[in-house]
């Protein structure tokens, strides 16, 4: 788990009943993710940035026991360029932190990582070195897109398990993309996407996109949550369609999909975007079973009153146990599991530093 | 030999407790340090300077002599203090909330 003042790493048996805290790694770190390689599951990557001395990338080969540090120079492509800043003019490009990094499904020393002012950069050698794929960020809207309040992030990379040269990024605020070449050329997947908030609001780009997910199985069906709306493309992003449904308001951040069940996603419904908070002031996360449309809260065990934390985008995970856990950390410091698909809920830990994001290795 | 104090992040990731010492030939400025500096612990770079600039990352201060040298071109010769090891740089980070 990445917090805003280190690392933690919890730790439970098949049971996921009783769990052990360990921490905090990198302490006083903004550590913003951490990801195990699928290959090799002792391979960790983890984004560690501060605003007083900035990024480094820490890589441990034993499981997170012992971490090296590694290369942390993330130079752009070439001359980088401007993109709109928030009152419309030009702002050049600037590196400011990793907010994601996704390991390869195939080579453990392939690791891609989402950065902020957007773009994307991929190691080949375990992190020793980091090269931008710039065909993205010279994608022809690159002028156009614009930061979130959350400034300009690359935010979520998807791996297609069934085409090694088919990835799909998001970013906000500019929109879902797609490779179909390894990363060399990127298509906007924006085709749906209604953002009330921009002056076109079927915009190619500039839409705020919080958060992607896929299941393995099916690599063409895309779940979103947008800013507003949470959104299905069943052809690879080509087209999307809202599925927001019954739930209570359809802001948010987090989604996820179930690990057995490629149509059980999860969501976690906050009040506004003006209000980061869950609304009644209760704490639900949303599960639909049917690919959206048609959700149900599920909030037993989770605190139902005098609520008002938030769920960042990358804070829930699903473990790959024949009973799917589901897990989530918020602002509060809470992280909550549950062994039951989310019928059941209870806290792992109640008072750590606000999680910004939340990974689980399932091992054997 | 030149003294150097860093702060206490920094001394985590470089391994090392107390004072720093550095063989630095003359002319002693706040740019041959760092060099040293970067050269002896290479996993300092980018922490204190921009990796391609060279720029001051805007959070970190250098102090030498009870002055600020932070606004200081890099270039320029540090006092004879530093340059003959009898005070430390300070590489500060500055007070700020978070």
């Amino acid at each position: 788990m990445g917090t805003k003042k280190g690392a933690f790493v919890l730790t439970a048996d098949g049971k996921r009943e009783k769990w052990d805290v360990s921490g905090p790694h990198f302490g006083g770190w903004e550590i913003y993710h951490v990801k195990g390689s699928p290959v090799d599951p002792n391979r960790l990557y983890a984004s560690q940035s501060s605003g007083w001395f900035g990024q480094l990338i820490q890589r441990s080969d034993d499981g997170g026991k012992t971490w090296e540090p590694v290369d942390n120079k993330f130079v752009y492509d070439g001359v980088p360029g401007t993109h709109q800043w928030y009152d419309g003019t030009p702002h050049p490009w600037e590196f400011k932190r990793v907010w994601h990094l996704e390991p390869s499904l195939t080579d453990v020393d392939t690791v891609y990582a989402g950065v902020e002012d957007a773009a994307l950069f991929r190691s080949t050698d375990g992190a020793k070195s980091w090269h931008e794929l710039s065909g993205l960020r010279g994608h022809g809207t690159g002028p156009a897109w614009a930061p979130g309040a959350g400034g300009m992030c690359l935010h979520t990379i998807i791996l297609d398990p069934k085409d090694p040269k088919r990835i799909f990024i998001a970013i906000s605020a500019a929109g879902a993309f797609r490779t179909d070449d390894g990363g060399q050329t990127w298509l906007p997947i924006n085709r749906g996407l209604i953002s009330n908030h921009i002056p076109d609001p079927n915009a190619e780009v500039g839409h705020c996109v919080h958060h992607v997910a896929m299941h393995p199985a099916q690599p063409n069906r895309l779940f979103m949550q947008k800013h507003w709306d949470v959104m299905r493309s069943d052809d690879a992003g080509d087209n999307w369609q809202e599925v927001s449904g019954n739930l209570p308001t359809d802001f948010g951040f987090v989604i996820d999909v179930h690990a057995h069940e490629p149509d059980t996603i999860y969501v976690v419904p906050i009040k506004s975007d003006s209000e980061h908070y869950p609304p009644e002031a209760k704490l639900r996360v949303y599960r639909s079973r049917s690919g959206g449309h048609e959700w149900e809260a599920l909030g037993k065990g989770l605190p139902q009153s005098d609520c008002y934390v938030n769920v960042l985008r990358d804070a829930m995970s699903v473990d790959s146990l024949d009973s799917c856990g589901v897990y989530f950390g918020t602002t509060g410091g809470q992280v909550y599991a549950s062994p039951d698909s989310g019928d059941n809920w209870a806290p792992i830990v109640r008072d750590l530093p606000a999680v910004l994001s939340v990974e689980v290795q399932t091992l054997a | 030999m030149i003294r150097l104090q860093l702060p206490a992040h920094l001394r985590t990731l470089a391994q090392v407790s107390g004072e720093v010492t550095l063989d630095v030939a003359a002319p002693v400025t706040l740019a041959s340090i760092l060099d040293a500096l970067e050269a002896r612990y290479p996993t300092l770079q980018g922490t204190i300077r921009d990796h391609v600039t060279k720029k001051r990352r805007p959070f970190v201060r250098f102090f030498a002599c009870q002055e600020d040298l932070s606004h200081e071109a890099t270039d320029a010769l540090l006092p004879t203090a530093v340059a003959e090891g009898s005070e430390p740089l300070l590489i500060v980070g500055a007070i700020a909330g978070g």
